[in-house]
């Protein structure tokens, strides 16, 4: 059945499939934006377990759902992987080095004899929580700002600055991308912190850190949203499949595409709500609000980057060099073939959502810090 | 690049080699201990035993610790096929992507989703689901490998893919024969089983190191016995898979064949050196010696290569300048063909690009012809289709040395256990310990033999490394080498030092 599907469909769908995937990683952040608010929230060493432990039991999922994230484009989209991963090097090994840091950070922080001291695994875990993800929202940020590269006839690329990447994060577009991620991801955190620990005093701060960490979110945020409707965007012609510029093309996405506007703003709404009810009205389900807002405000930037005959990796110095969808994507052979694969996906979430549940039955307290498995802990 | 002594394709190698070695540190620990573990906690909740528990609890700390640094490494391996070989990622991503992508999808999400249960899940969820968890961090390692190994086999013997010259890269054909390419399936059969016994002598060597300090001596002689089993077990099928492994290559990459044993000149009734030095000065075609000393067994490599005594064993020599009498064409001839296809690809292309379609159509005629040879194409000189001989043999031969002595190792453990006076024996104690330290060596060895081996190809025949690298100035990829050489080697002391320590305070802290 999947195999009569169109390769143009296919090609939409695989897109859909990764920017899922890239969704659920950002809300999945919220475990790095745990990690930063270790400096500013806990005035304490209980407070400070209580959060990286409360972080501990989910940081692997985050680091997964990135691994699949870069398996998923590699699969279906390996000329993105090579044209970006190989061109804009820099930006991509330095997020890898935050998250290097942060794996060992989790087990080795605690033990005896762990030669660098906990502090130092402590900024580790910062460093990731910030420049890692601060990073990462440049990368996304170059979808619509565009790179300075180009492609030869056999598809081989070259950079054309010296920075390879990095000078992305000096665009005040990418910039602002970054930051708000990074504070997003705080509020995210702090929302988790809420719903997952029992501890008055910590309860009480992170609550706070939600409607904090949102305001200073918020310029950004509007930085990002005016850009996209201002900008010009990087336009395809479907029959030819030449690339040119084209004035207001996101706005033009976004009215042209009314379910990515809804998306769009049900997010926002969405992650305004869990901020409010945790912050203000004292309920511990926010997570799941700021958690969807988050999945769906994702989704809608993806779908604004490469739907509606759209370059999604645009290039600055060779218009032609830019990438599509369609001419990014894997043969539709392989697209088929990943697509059954996919099948699988459902049953993936439902064990994590499962155990997800079991393992959060009950609220992370002190006493199970201290208590009889106190040498598990992190 | 005048002033550069290496270059890119130098560094990326480089840097590719260092992470997939201290990647291969972690993985082969972690692909059998969780099995080990998995083994001891089925004891515990069979027996109720709370003893047994804690030495549960003991290696799953340890497992802990190992795994951590595992995860950190593979993240970085899985990046660099962008980053670092960025042409490969392209011209092979169509085939190669898809094995990483479900590797994500089937096995990491269940190493990481258990692995939390596992940790702290003792108080939270039933003790059958514990169990149950635990068994699935062992399976979920164990399916990692799966899908990392069919990538690696199908870059040795690429299978199941066809070349689509209008976007000049490689495109799949045919799932099933990637996914279960013979060199995929021996691959993984002998990586597992290959890491099973590691992680057996790591719980035998540490175990004897109780047993020498006279401490925890019960649980001690308790794991002992449970990973002796397994890793006997374990080291029977190594052989046998090696065994296997060994004759794939022969018959699907016989330079490499040649390397591991440093043949020069083939020959029938083809004799394997047991022991030799290797002379370092020899290169193809040329009259030294292969060898400053060797000791030899007649007839054996034919026997092992082909399963008959009497066959042909190309050598290095035949398969660079070619053997009209046993019908082996070399690399010396097959460059010409390569060079062909090449050039007429590059014709291809250019009418296309000009829409002149009768030119593109005898330019694409002619390049289908001479695909086959693709890869050689690339080369300047034949000579350059050997890979590094004495790095090959030397790796290969200490592998399979260290795979005869260990199940000897796990005989005797078991042999004195079971006469009840294995703390006793202090000398076989001190070489389990040993032993432990050897197994790392035998896992680096048998990756050196595998890549080192297919030199200068990444996918054999048809993609040499140095086409495969992105196009990035030396000094950066110089710079991230350095940076990755100075961290891991940071994380891997403290891993260390974390270790011991635990180890010091032993399963009854
Ligand atoms: C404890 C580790 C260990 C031990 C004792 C052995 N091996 Fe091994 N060997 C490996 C660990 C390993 C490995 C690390 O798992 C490799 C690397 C690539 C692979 O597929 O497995 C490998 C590769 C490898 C290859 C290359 C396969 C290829 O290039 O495709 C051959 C021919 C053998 N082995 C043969 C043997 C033989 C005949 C052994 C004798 C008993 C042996 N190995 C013991
Ligand atoms: C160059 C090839 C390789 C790549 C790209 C790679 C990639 C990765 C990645 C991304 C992770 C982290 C997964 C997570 O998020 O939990 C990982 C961990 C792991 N990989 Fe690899 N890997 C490679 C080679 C191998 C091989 C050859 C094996 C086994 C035969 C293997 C087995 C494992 C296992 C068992 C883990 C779990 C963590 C640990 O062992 O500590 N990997 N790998
Ligand atoms: C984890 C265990 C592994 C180890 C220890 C290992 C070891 C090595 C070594 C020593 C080299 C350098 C060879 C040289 O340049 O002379 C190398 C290169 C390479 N290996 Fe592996 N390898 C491992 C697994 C893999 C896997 C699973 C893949 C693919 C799926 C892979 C793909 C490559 C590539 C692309 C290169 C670079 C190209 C080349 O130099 O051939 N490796 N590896």
């Amino acid at each position: 059945m999947i195999g009569n599907l169109d390769y143009s469909i296919l090609q939409q769908l695989w897109w859909l499939i990764a920017s899922v995937v890239g969704s659920l990683f950002l809300f999945l952040t919220f475990v790095q934006g745990g990690q930063t608010l270790i400096f500013t929230l806990a005035s304490n060493e209980e407070e400070k377990s209580l959060i990286i432990n409360a972080m501990g039991r989910k940081w692997e999922l985050t680091f997964t759902t990135l691994v699949l994230f870069g398996g998923a484009l590699f699969a279906a989209f390996p000329l993105f992987y090579a044209t970006s991963f190989g061109g804009a090097y820099w930006v991509w090994m330095l997020i890898l080095f935050t998250f290097i840091l942060q794996a060992v950070s989790y087990e080795y922080r605690k033990k005896p004899d762990n030669v660098l001291g906990a502090r130092t695994y402590e900024i580790f875990m910062c460093i990731n929580g910030s420049v890692g993800i601060l990073l990462i929202g440049a990368a996304v940020g170059t979808f619509f700002t565009g790179s300075r590269f180009s492609l030869n006839l056999y598809n081989s690329v070259t950079w054309h600055t010296p920075y390879h990447g990095l000078e992305a994060a000096l665009n005040p577009f990418n910039l602002a991308f970054g930051l708000f991620l990074v504070f997003l991801a705080r509020v995210l955190g702090a929302m988790y912190l809420v719903n997952h620990v029992d501890h008055k005093s910590l309860v009480e701060k992170a609550r706070k850190a939600t409607w904090i960490n949102l305001l200073i979110a918020l310029p950004f945020l509007l930085t990002i949203l005016i850009g996209l409707v201002t900008m010009d965007g990087f336009a395809v012609e479907p029959a030819t499949g030449r690339i040119f510029l084209e004035k207001g093309k996101y706005l033009n996405n976004l009215l042209g595409m009314p379910a990515v506007l809804f998306l769009l703003l049900a997010g926002l709404g969405s992650v305004i709500y869990g901020v409010v009810v945790t912050g203000f009205l004292g309920k511990n389900c926010g997570i799941w609000f700021g958690g969807l807002g988050t999945v769906l405000v994702g989704l809608a930037i993806f779908s604004l980057a490469g739907y509606n005959n759209t370059a999604f990796y645009p290039s600055l110095s060779d218009l032609q060099s830019s990438l599509t969808i369609y001419n990014a994507s894997s043969s539709k052979y392989t697209l088929t073939a990943m697509s059954y694969v996919a099948l699988a996906v459902p049953f993936v979430l439902a064990y994590i959502a499962y155990v997800w549940k079991l393992m959060d039955a009950e609220k992370l307290t002190l006493g199970e810090l201290a208590g009889q498995d106190a040498d598990d802990m992190y | 690049m005048g002033e550069d002594i290496l270059t890119t394709v130098d560094w990326a190698r480089a840097q590719f080699a260092l992470t997939a070695m201290y990647h291969w540190i972690f993985v082969p620990l972690t692909l059998g201990l969780s099995f080990l573990v998995a083994f001891f906690e089925s004891i515990y909740v069979k027996t109720g035993n709370e003893e047994w528990k804690k030495l549960t609890k003991f290696w799953m700390t340890l497992f802990g610790i190992n795994f951590a640094i595992g995860v950190a490494t593979g993240i970085i391996l899985e990046f660099e096929f962008g980053t670092n070989w960025s042409n490969y990622s392209w011209m092979v991503g169509d085939i190669f992507g898809a094995p990483l992508a479900i590797e994500g999808i089937f096995a990491f999400f269940i190493e990481a989703t258990f692995f939390a249960v596992m940790f702290f899940g003792w108080h939270r969820v039933s003790k059958g689901f514990h169990l149950f968890s635990t068994w699935m961090v062992a399976v979920g390692s164990n399916l990692s490998a799966v899908w990392i190994l069919v990538a690696n086999g199908w870059m040795q013997f690429p299978v199941g893919m066809a070349f689509n010259p209008d976007k000049a890269r490689f495109e799949m054909q045919n799932f099933w024969e990637v996914a279960l390419s013979p060199v995929a399936v021996h691959k993984f059969t002998h990586t597992t089983s290959s890491a099973f016994l590691l992680a057996s002598l790591f719980v035998v060597g540490i175990s004897a190191l109780f047993l020498l300090q006279e401490r925890h001596q019960k649980m001690a002689k308790r794991s002992m016995v449970v990973a002796a089993v397994f890793g006997f077990i374990a080291s029977i099928f190594v052989a046998v898979t090696g065994d296997e492994a060994a004759f794939s290559v022969a018959q699907r990459q016989p330079m490499k064949l040649a390397a591991m044993e440093g043949l020069y000149v083939g020959e029938e009734k083809a004799s394997i050196v047991a022991l030799g030095i290797i002379n370092s000065s020899k290169k193809p075609g040329d009259v030294q010696p292969a060898f400053h000393q060797a000791l030899k067994i007649p007839g054996l490599l034919s026997l092992l290569a082909n399963r008959d005594s009497d066959s042909f064993v190309p050598g290095i020599n035949d398969l660079v300048f070619g053997n009209v009498a046993h019908k082996i064409i070399g690399a010396e001839q097959r460059m010409v063909t390569g060079k062909i296809a090449l050039a007429e690809l590059a014709r291809y292309k250019e009418a296309r690009e000009k829409g002149d379609e009768a030119a593109a159509v005898s330019a694409l005629a002619l390049f289908n012809q001479h695909q086959g040879d693709l890869g050689y194409g690339y080369l300047n000189n034949p000579a350059e289709a050997a890979p590094p001989v004495a790095t090959t043999f030397y790796s290969f031969h200490i592998m399979v040395v260290l795979g005869t002595l260990f199940p000897v190792i796990f005989l005797l453990v078991l042999y004195f256990a079971f006469k009840g006076t294995l703390e006793n024996q202090r000398w076989l104690n001190i070489a389990c310990f040993f032993s432990l330290f050897l197994g790392y060596v035998a896992q680096q060895a048998g990756w050196v033999v595998a890549e080192v081996g297919r030199q200068p190809w990444a996918i054999q025949g048809l993609l040499p490394v140095g086409v495969a690298t992105t196009n990035i100035a030396p000094g950066n990829v110089q710079t991230t080498f350095f940076i990755f050489l100075t961290l891991f080697t940071a994380l891997l002391l403290a891993e260390i030092r974390i270790m011991m320590k635990q180890i010091k305070l032993g399963p009854e802290a």
